[in-house]
């Protein structure tokens, strides 16, 4: 017994000050981490101004990053930026919102009847193949140009993702979990919010992130033919008018746009699954 | 004595085909403990579905306090072989789940979670508990509600043995405390020797009861007392299919309840 305090007392010190040591050791480790990341964007970024400068390709092709910079803030400033990015997030959200909602009502009648996905999912198998482009034409001739058909192309961008994600998510649903829920006496849409939705959640939050970054994809299709405002129209004008430093300005608001609005359902993500027991959960 | 708290018939179950269950009858007493006793494929666990209400596909007539069985019923609460805790709800909204959503603000749920020994559990989640920790959690979610029957599957078997322990002896005095009847299926023989009034032991293929064991009610008791181990072996001997008429020790027990009986090596001989 004597012994092993002794030991116990013996390795404590020792074990604590290795675990202190370690950890500033992590910690240091995890900012170079994040310095590495940004060596090869500095170095290209600079290796770009360089390239332009000295005149080996032609500022007019690829405009300088100083450049684009102040085509940044000029527009910024003119606050047609402002009204562009305005106008492109409100079609995403009212495009995804609409297609999502539909995804989560008809992904979890699919997903809790086996008569309905008989009767649905092969339709929309054969939907989903259908490339985005494809639907434009189409939408536009039925929907004229106004806002209804990109917000329709968007909706039908971020159904699919969501609605594939929630039905394998509610097929994958634990029975025995299910069986708990009966054992409580639960039927119906109660079974439904209670047991299949939370059950599933994790698949949904994976099929409303893909089904985002849909939208934004399927939003620049969408501004790109028929816009007067919005990203995907200051493309179109960068292209018409030669000015390559708007095309590249929009593409990365663009980039900016998709990876804020994924970092925010990223966020949701963390804060709704905190109870799941993964293995990247302890990080 | 009193109306019986569960009255069981179970004619006939098949599973597809095969019979699993072939005319078994009980009954159950208020404040009992029963444990069904027996090697798997018996049918026991499906007789505790029966009762649960979550198996209604067999002949025969089942009661409980004069009622059908259904599922939700305020007098059965029911207790799975694992903990089924549900991962996304804390500890307290898993022991309130009855109580709908939020049901983890229930006052009851503070009493129940200290009476487990979980009370600064509340506000875990289930993946932070240990298996004895979740298997506790579970059973005060099974008395949440107060049911009158409590109904356990194997509930105790996957955890480990000193754990296991603990386990049964919180489950007695929870039992005492709220004065619930207990019916257990459980494949250990010691399980049901120190934890039941009677055992009832199956035998299977079909599943029939081939034997029904008292247990000297006295409590607490000790587990190496040479009546349990009796009764263990008569247990083990209705397991291997032999007759009980000679070792029947009820008349014997009910003569001297409290008196320690020594250890019959001659009765024991032939188990070994």
């Amino acid at each position: 017994m004597s012994k092993v305090s002794t030991l116990d007392a013996a390795l404590a010190p020792a074990d604590g000050l290795g675990g202190g040591q370690f950890g500033g050791r992590v910690v240091a480790g995890r900012i170079l981490a994040q310095f590495r990341g940004w060596v090869v964007p500095v170095v290209l970024v600079a290796a770009w101004e360089v390239v332009v400068r000295f005149g080996w390709v032609s500022a007019h092709l690829l405009p300088p990053p100083s450049e684009l910079v102040a085509t940044l803030i000029e527009l910024a400033g003119s606050g047609d930026l402002f009204s562009h990015v305005v106008v492109s997030s409100a079609r995403v959200l009212a495009g995804f919102a609409i297609g999502a909602m539909l995804a989560l009502l008809i992904g979890a009648a699919v997903g809790l009847s086996r008569a309905l996905e008989a009767y649905l999912d092969p339709t929309f198998q054969a939907l989903r193949a259908i490339p985005s482009l494809a639907w434009v034409p189409l939408l536009l001739l039925w929907l004229g140009i106004d806002e209804a058909p990109k917000i329709t192309l968007i909706a039908i961008g971020a159904f699919f993702p969501v609605y594939l994600n929630l039905v394998a998510g509610i097929k994958n649903v634990d029975r025995k979990l299910v069986e708990v829920g009966g054992i409580f006496g639960l039927k119906g849409w109660r079974l439904i919010v209670r047991i299949f939705l939370p059950a599933s959640l994790p698949n949904l939050l994976t099929g409303l992130r893909s089904g985002l970054s849909l939208a934004w994809m399927f939003l620049v299709a969408a501004e790109l033919i028929a816009a007067t405002r919005g990203l995907g129209y200051l493309l179109t004008d960068g292209r018409e008018t030669a000015r390559a430093d708007l095309v590249i300005v929009a593409i990365v608001v663009l980039a900016l746009l998709g990876k804020l609005s994924d970092s925010l359902l990223q966020l949701a993500e963390r804060r709704l699954l905190v109870w799941r027991d993964v293995y990247d959960s302890g990080r | 004595m009193s109306q019986p708290l569960l009255t069981l018939h179970v004619a006939d179950k098949r599973f597809q085909s095969r019979r699993i269950i072939d005319g078994v009858s009980f009954d159950i007493q208020p404040g009992e403990i029963i444990s069904l006793l027996g090697p798997s494929g018996c049918g026991k666990s499906t007789l505790l579905r029966v009762i649960a209400g979550l198996d209604t596909d067999y002949r025969g007539t089942v009661r409980v306090k004069g009622a059908a069985p259904h599922l939700h019923s305020p007098d059965v609460g029911f207790i799975f072989q694992e903990p089924r805790l549900l991962p996304w709800l804390t500890v307290a909204d898993n022991v309130g789940f009855d109580a709908g959503p939020g049901g983890g603000r229930n006052p009851r749920v503070k009493e129940l979670l200290a009476e487990v020994g979980l009370a600064d559990f509340a506000d875990a989640y289930p993946k932070q508990l240990s298996g004895g920790m979740a298997q506790r959690a579970a059973i005060a979610r099974g008395l949440f509600a107060q049911p009158s029957l409590l109904l356990l599957d194997e509930p105790f078997s996957a955890v480990d043995a000193f754990t296991r322990m603990r386990l049964q002896d919180l489950l007695l005095s929870l039992a005492a405390r709220h004065g619930t009847t207990l019916l257990l299926v459980t494949h250990d023989i010691d399980e049901a020797a120190y934890l039941s009034d009677r055992i009832l032991v199956m035998s299977a293929n079909p599943g029939r009861i081939a034997g029904e064991l008292r247990v000297d009610p006295q409590r607490p008791r000790d587990r190496a007392d040479p009546r349990l181990v009796r009764v263990q072996t008569q247990a083990l001997a209705l397991l291997h299919g032999e007759r009980l008429d000679y070792l029947d020790l009820s008349d014997e027990l009910a003569a001297r309840p409290h008196a320690a009986a020594p250890v019959d090596f001659a009765s024991l001989s032939f188990a070994v």
